[in-house]
């Protein structure tokens, strides 16, 4: 897919691995002397990116362990934490302490904390009685580039401390990364954001700004859009089907690596590959329709054979220059494209059979509102064969999203399937759902008016904790149709779509269903603002912003840095979601950056939604 | 001008000049004979104690505070005990030494702030004599008591007393004695009248002036220069010895003919001094003694009092002030008669330029054929700085900027610069604020000095205007001021909080770096806390506003502005706070209100405090969250007994919160619970745990057929899934015969393609292919297919007529199948017909 010749530069975000490497160093360099260093398991891979083990070697660490809440077996006396500020972890750093003061042995112990630190962590500390024994750092690393244009912040307990605890401690982090992005890249032009949270991480980023004097710069990123995950639970519920996605939910990507097992690599190892736009093979399919890969493969393999085949007839001083100058090219390719073709038989091998594809149908059916009840049926087979308790789920979940709402009747006997086939701690599990509005039953005519004059009485009781619990669970009414309507987010199913040739967004769900987040961005882009889409933004429960900057002058003219906008996810994103914007970034001129406090997808989104876990 | 040389004296071969800088506004007589008058140096305020030794409760003495110009600041009775000796601070607050060695502190005006002691002791032995002195360290304070012991306070800020060694010999107070600060260490240097001693911290040593006359007699009088670095003392043969303070050096010794003690004697120099000189005042008579042995004398009328400057003497008395100076250089080579200093020509051609005369010309030339001009333009500006007068400034900046206009690369900073801070002293000068301050001690005071003692005088316009006509920037400059003058505004008694908050608004508006919540607490603090409240609204960061408002306990309105920031940890402190504060009913009903600090509780409880949160739950009557909260536990339960029992908790909730569903599945559980206990114990199954499913699972594979029949029945499993359960157990442990046995036990929910695929999957064909005669008539290809008999398949999808299954089966011959190929095309093609 070509780009379009005037599309911007995107900024480099090296400098965001380095100043975080800096900081890093500099405080490991506060414990002077040999001390060993435990990192919480979910910092590792972020950690790896930012820092190699030479790296921590090089500033006086001895031993790495991984935070695996046992009792430790370290034997220096200096010992550093390096874990995320929650609290079972600093309770057992708490108890590791302690267990040192009853057997007699001193210790030095410093904690970093990162991205921050949190007064209920010291609290514990405080509580444990060993506040006075460590010191507490904080160590800013708030984001982590995965490419040249997705940048994590790596807390996936964001989405489910957000949005189901109610707990907005992550908002003031979310806020203070913007802050760095926009001292580094800014000053923003526009910023536009739909959801409770954007809102307040904008108003906390605002906050931020106002502390500091300002310094004209040179803008490296015009326009910022933030969206909150509860605005769109639909696009990360629906299987993948983009290469990159699809990856994501067969093999898992984690930090931007994924571990192929044997059966892709075609030997007895697992490997751990990076997947970026370095990957010369990957970066060319990343984007593309899984239908396509396979024949986008093997023409790259005749391609490379025909490379290969110049050697023959070639003289002496030709085959030197081609060993020396193309050949490790070429191998490097080579080794690439033969883990893609694993991976794709892998792929195909789980996801082509009539299985994948009647899910497929299933899913599309709910999109468009058609044949529902051959979908209950068919769900209520996925619960009956026990083809995967978190699929079932989120099954449910798209039903109930989609339709604003199970039947009582369907809603209390596939409740009943699930629970007798997977436990009854899903009990919790379906009150999250509900909470959460993503499975709920329907409320008849009837039972709606009865609640409204409960609310009216519960005026009059003035328990306000009541009343917002009822209108929010007012309030969490999904409206897919309605907006499915306004924004045509289904095309017309009767046209034949071409994959090949994609001619919008639809295309990342074989042309199903464009992303509903996606199109929200990409008419607030194509409007500058929210005028015109009142209607859709009170179906979304408004909360939508749109604030224009301090450069305002520059604004009229459309300089390059406009062009490059910085979208964030706030509760994770899909990597369906990033292929789709990297499509409308071609069709339109622009460059997107995606940010996201995580890389989502429907298995990540409902395992953080499981009762039963803390 | 001619006239500007008249009031010069000279001494030496310097110039001292004695000018009347303010008539004083005051109207006191005697004090200045019979009081305490102290003035603080940099042109600061003057304390004037009526006989401070008056002990009649009666009439008690009066403390009057005065600018140096005589406006008076404020004035109040002295109602403490006698004082001995007054100070100022070096910001500008007034110390008072009492008898009894305690130090009372007040500010400008006349409030007191604190105080401190000078030690137990002293208040037995009394304070004698009492000095408050200035060092790089701050303001210091030393006495001698009754015992003839000596106790210093360095710095008062940071009080710490030293008591100094005994002095030998001595009784009573000294004859005389100054404080010396030198070589980092606070020392005294005392007269016992024929000895001298030094005292140090560890020691008392007898010194000896060098070269002073043998037969000079005893010291009465002591003065050391502000830098401390000289020092001159006075016999009682009214002989003058100068001299370095450290007694190494003797500058020089000079006969004053007269052998009373002086009431003052005081160092006049200036940095650069040509001719320093001592000034001694006694009653009648004002001697300034140059150290070349020169003296001038000035009768005096008035009782007055000197006050030491860096560059000068103030001669206050009870009409005018006066300064005494040595004139600068640079103003003797203008001003001196006949000079031809480059400076003077200059301002003679301006002069005669000013005149239209061709002159002007013939003087510029000179300075110019000299290569002078820029000296005699530094000369002007530099000249004027020193310069009191608003017009001698005016002419001399004047010829400066004409001298500019015919040199090419010359800097104006020096000019600019001396213009804008000119204008400044001059402000300050003015009577009415009564700041007699000298462009060199303006420069060794600070412009930050300077607005602050405006601020402590609370002159906050004039400040502010002096920090915008010099543009320093809001953080040090008006926004200063107008925290300075906000803290003091919400002091004023007479004004409401109403109209306070207000002018505070209007007044500092958005200026950055003034923090509402500082003004806030101040107005707390003054016992104003409905004005302190009124101000936090105006803060725009809530998150600054929590901690005064819990100082304030108001807990509620800390705890929504807390959430109000979006600071979840600021929200997390409030809510500790009100937890350790209130009883716990009224402790949950204020989180009732506030959802997100209750969100924030309850996310810690379920880590820290489980009890709590089901407590929370309680308060709240909310049965469901309650419920959900005894599942959880059963979860955390091994015993089963514990476990039931919470689950049997967990029900009564439910059916509380009319979740008649969940109730019934947690029966349900129990039920599951107490199969699976009786199943463990009989056969040792190891279902604890498993969920229904699971259990039937386990069962069926256990060969246990009766009692995964008996859960199916009882727990009302629906047909398909028990069957596709069973039949995919069946397959696994291959007991065909039993699979076979079932699919004819009745007829099959899920169909009877299943069993093809169940057993393909364990690559059983020939069992397979007993069960695709069963499939459903639209299956049927594919279970053909599925067996891989590609015949059945092909027959199955001609018998049905089925174009698209046709073409399914011939996507999947291969070449050798020529005549099941030709045959479905056949029958394709006579579909196609019809």
């Amino acid at each position: 897919m070509a780009q379009r010749r005037d599309s911007p530069e995107l900024p480099d975000f090296f400098l965001l691995k380095r100043l975080a490497r800096d900081q890093l160093i500099y405080l490991l360099e506060q414990l002077p002397g040999k001390k060993d260093l435990f990192i919480e398991a979910d910092l590792m891979s972020p950690l790896d990116r930012i820092a190699n083990v030479s790296t921590l070697k090089e500033h006086e660490v001895d031993k790495l362990y991984k935070v695996e809440h046992k009792p430790i077996v370290s034997t220096s006396d200096q010992l550093c934490f390096l874990i995320r500020p929650r609290i079972q972890t600093v309770k057992w750093i708490c108890d590791v302490a302690n267990a040192d003061k009853a057997a007699g042995k001193f210790r030095r112990y410093k904690i970093i904390f990162t991205p921050q630190k949190f007064y209920a962590c010291e609290a514990v500390l405080e509580e444990q009685g060993i506040y006075g024994d460590v010191t507490t750092d904080e160590w800013p690393f708030y984001l982590l580039p995965l490419d040249d244009d997705i940048i994590s912040l790596e807390l996936p307990e964001f989405f489910r401390d957000n949005f189901l605890a109610g707990n907005q401690r992550w908002v003031r982090t979310v806020g203070s990364a913007l802050h760095l992005l926009h001292s580094l890249y800014g000053p923003f032009c526009k910023v536009y954001g739909i959801g409770r949270c954007s809102k307040m991480a904008y108003e906390s980023w605002r906050n931020q700004i106002e502390e500091e004097e300002q310094k004209p710069r040179k803008a490296e990123i015009g326009n910022v859009f933030l969206i909150d995950r509860d605005v769109d639970y639909v696009t990360p519920l629906c299987s993948q089907v983009v290469y990159e996605g699809l990856v994501d939910d067969v093999f898992r990507i984690k930090c931007g690596c994924v571990e192929f097992g044997p059966d892709v690599t075609s030997s007895d190892k697992s490997l751990k590959v990076m997947l970026n736009s370095q990957d010369k093979v990957f970066s060319e399919i990343r984007n593309e329709h899984f239908s396509n890969v396979f024949g986008f493969l093997s023409q790259k393999a005749r391609n490379l054979q025909i490379a290969y085949d110049k050697r023959r007839g070639m003289d002496i001083k030709q085959m030197k220059a081609f060993v020396s100058e193309e050949l490790k090219g070429l191998k490097q390719e080579h080794r690439l494209l033969s883990l893609h073709i694993g991976a794709c038989e892998s792929i195909m091998k789980k996801k082509t059979k009539q299985d994948f594809q009647e899910l497929l149908k299933t899913e599309h059916s709910l999109l468009e509102g058609f044949e529902i009840r051959e979908c209950i049926s068919y769900m209520e087979e996925h619960i009956s064969r026990q083809v995967s308790m978190i699929e079932s789920l989120r099954l449910l979940c798209l039903l109930s999203i989609t339709e604003n709402g199970l039947l009582p009747k369907d809603y209390r006997s596939l409740k009943t399937q699930y629970l007798q086939s997977y436990g009854v701690d899903h009990l919790l599990t379906f009150s999250n759902l509900r909470q959460l509005g993503l499975l709920v039953e329907q409320q008849t005519g009837e039972t709606l008016t009865v609640m409204e004059s409960k609310v009216g009485k519960l005026v009059n009781d003035r328990t306000a904790g009541k009343l917002t619990d009822a209108f929010s669970s007012l309030a969490k009414k999904s409206n897919f149709r309605a907006l499915s309507r306004k924004l045509n987010l289904v095309p017309k199913s009767d046209e034949e779509y071409d994959l090949r040739v994609p001619r919008d967004m639809a295309y990342i769900f074989s042309g199903a269903y464009i992303p509903l987040s996606c199109k929200l961005i990409e008419q607030v882009l194509e409007r500058d603002g929210w005028t015109g889409l009142e209607e859709v933004s009170r179906l979304l429960n408004g909360h939508e912003f749109a604030v224009s900057g301090s450069n305002r002058a520059d604004s009229r003219t459309k300089t390059d840095a406009q062009r490059v906008i910085l979208v964030m996810f706030l509760g994770g994103c899909t990597f369906s979601e990033i292929s789709a914007l990297r499509f409308l970034g071609r069709e339109k001129g622009y460059k997107f950056i995606v940010v996201t406090t995580a890389i989502t997808n429907s298995s990540r989104l409902m395992e953080a939604l499981l009762g039963n876990q803390v | 001008m001619s006239f500007i040389t008249a009031c010069w004296n000279p001494l030496g071969d310097a110039f001292y000049w004695r000018t009347e800088v303010y008539d004083m506004s005051w109207s006191i007589r005697d004090a200045l004979r019979d009081g305490l008058v102290v003035a603080a140096p940099y042109g600061g305020p003057i304390a004037v104690l009526s006989s401070p030794q008056r002990r009649s409760p009666s009439s008690r003495p009066q403390l009057d505070i005065y600018s140096a110009s005589g406006v008076s600041i404020s004035s109040f009775p002295w109602k403490s005990g006698p004082v001995v000796q007054l100070g100022w601070t070096v910001s500008d607050e007034l110390l008072c030494v009492q008898e009894d060695g305690s130090v009372l502190i007040y500010d400008l005006f006349g409030s007191f702030k604190r105080h401190f002691s000078m030690g137990q002791e002293v208040v037995q032995s009394q304070v004698l004599e009492a000095k408050v002195f200035h060092s790089p360290y701050g303001t210091g304070v030393a006495i001698v008591t009754g015992s003839s012991r000596f106790t210093l306070a360095t710095n008062i800020e940071e009080l710490k007393l030293r008591r100094l060694p005994e002095v030998p010999g001595l009784q009573g107070k000294p004859s005389c004695w100054v404080v010396l600060s030198q070589d980092r260490q606070t020392k005294v240097l005392l007269s016992t009248g024929p000895e001298l001693f030094i005292l140090d911290n560890t020691s008392c040593t007898a010194v000896c002036p060098p070269g002073l006359s043998p037969q000079a007699g005893s010291v009465i009088h002591m003065a050391a220069s502000i830098s401390y670095k000289y020092l001159s003392v006075f016999t009682d043969s009214g002989r003058l010895w100068t001299g370095t303070s450290n007694l190494q050096e003797k500058l020089s010794e000079v006969d004053t003919k007269r052998t009373a003690t002086p009431t003052q004697m005081v160092w006049c120099r200036r940095p650069q001094s040509q001719q320093p000189s001592v000034v001694l005042l006694w009653d009648r008579l004002l001697m300034v003694v140059g150290s070349c042995g020169d003296t001038i004398q000035f009768p005096v009328e008035n009782p007055c009092v000197l006050v030491g400057e860096l560059d000068s003497v103030r001669i206050i008395s009870s009409t005018n002030q006066e300064f005494l100076q040595e004139v600068p250089l640079v103003c003797q080579d203008i001003f001196k008669i006949a000079s031809m200093a480059p400076g003077a020509l200059l301002l003679e051609a301006h002069r005669e330029y000013e005149k239209s005369s061709q002159k002007a010309d013939e003087y510029l030339r000179e300075i110019k054929e000299q290569k002078m001009l820029g000296e005699a333009v530094r000369q002007c500006v530099e000249a004027a700085g020193h310069e009191f007068d608003t017009d001698t400034q005016k002419s001399l900046m004047r010829a400066a900027s004409f001298g500019k206009c015919f040199l090419t690369d010359f800097s104006p900073d020096h000019f600019v610069n001396t213009c804008r801070e000119l204008r400044v002293l001059n402000a300050v000068r003015d009577p009415a604020v009564g700041m007699p301050l000298t462009h060199t001690q303006f420069k060794q005071l600070t412009l930050q000095v300077l607005i602050d003692r405006l601020v402590y005088r609370r002159f906050y316009p004039l400040a502010i205007e002096i920090c915008r006509y010099l543009k320093i920037p809001d953080y040090q400059g008006v926004s200063r001021v107008l925290k300075h003058w906000a803290s003091c505004k919400v002091q004023q008694k007479d004004l409401s909080d109403e109209a306070i908050a207000q002018a505070v608004c209007v007044k500092v508006g958005d200026s950055p770096g003034v923090s509402y919540s500082d003004i806030a607490a101040k107005a707390y603090e003054c016992g104003r806390p409905e004005l302190a409240i009124k101000l936090l609204d105006f803060e725009a960061r809530s998150g600054e506003q929590v901690p005064l408002l819990l100082k304030m306990k108001r807990s509620q309105l800390a705890l929504s502005k807390a959430v109000e920031s979006g600071d979840t940890d600021l929200v997390y402190t409030v809510v500790t706070h009100l937890k350790n504060e209130m009883n716990r009913g009224d402790f949950f009903m204020t989180l009732r209100n506030q959802p997100v600090a209750l969100s924030l509780y309850r996310q810690f409880c379920k880590l820290q405090e489980l009890d709590t949160l089901k407590d929370l739950y309680n308060q709240d009557d909310d049965h469901q969250e309650l419920a959900n909260y005894y599942i959880t536990a059963s979860y955390r339960e091994k015993r089963l007994e514990g476990r039931l029992s919470l689950l049997q908790s967990a029900v009564d909730e439910y059916n509380k919160a009319k979740n008649e569903f969940a109730a019934k599945v947690t029966e349900d559980e129990m039920k599951l619970l107490r199969f699976q206990r009786k199943l463990d114990d009989e056969k040792g199954a190891g279902l604890q745990g498993l969920s229904l499913q699971a259990t039937m699972e386990a069962l069926l594979l256990l060969g246990l057929h009766k009692q995964a029949e008996q859960l199916y029945k009882d727990f009302r499993v629906p047909d398909k899934r028990y069957w596709w359960l069973k039949l995919r157990c069946l397959a696994e442990k291959e007991e065909w015969d039993e699979l076979e046995k079932f699919s004819r036990s009745k007829k099959s929910p899920i169909g009877y393609l299943p069993f093809v695929e169940v057993c393909m999957k364990s690559n059983n064909k020939f069992e397979a292919r007993k069960y695709v005669s069963k499939v459903m008539l639209e299956q049927k290809v594919k279970a053909h297919l599925t067996v891989g008999d590609l015949e059945g398949a092909a027959d199955a999808a001609i018998e049905r007529r089925n174009d698209a299954e046709m073409g399914v089966v011939l996507s999947r011959c291969s070449a050798s199948d020529r005549l099941l190929i030709d045959r479905l095309n056949r029958a394709r093609a006579a579909i196609a017909k019809k």
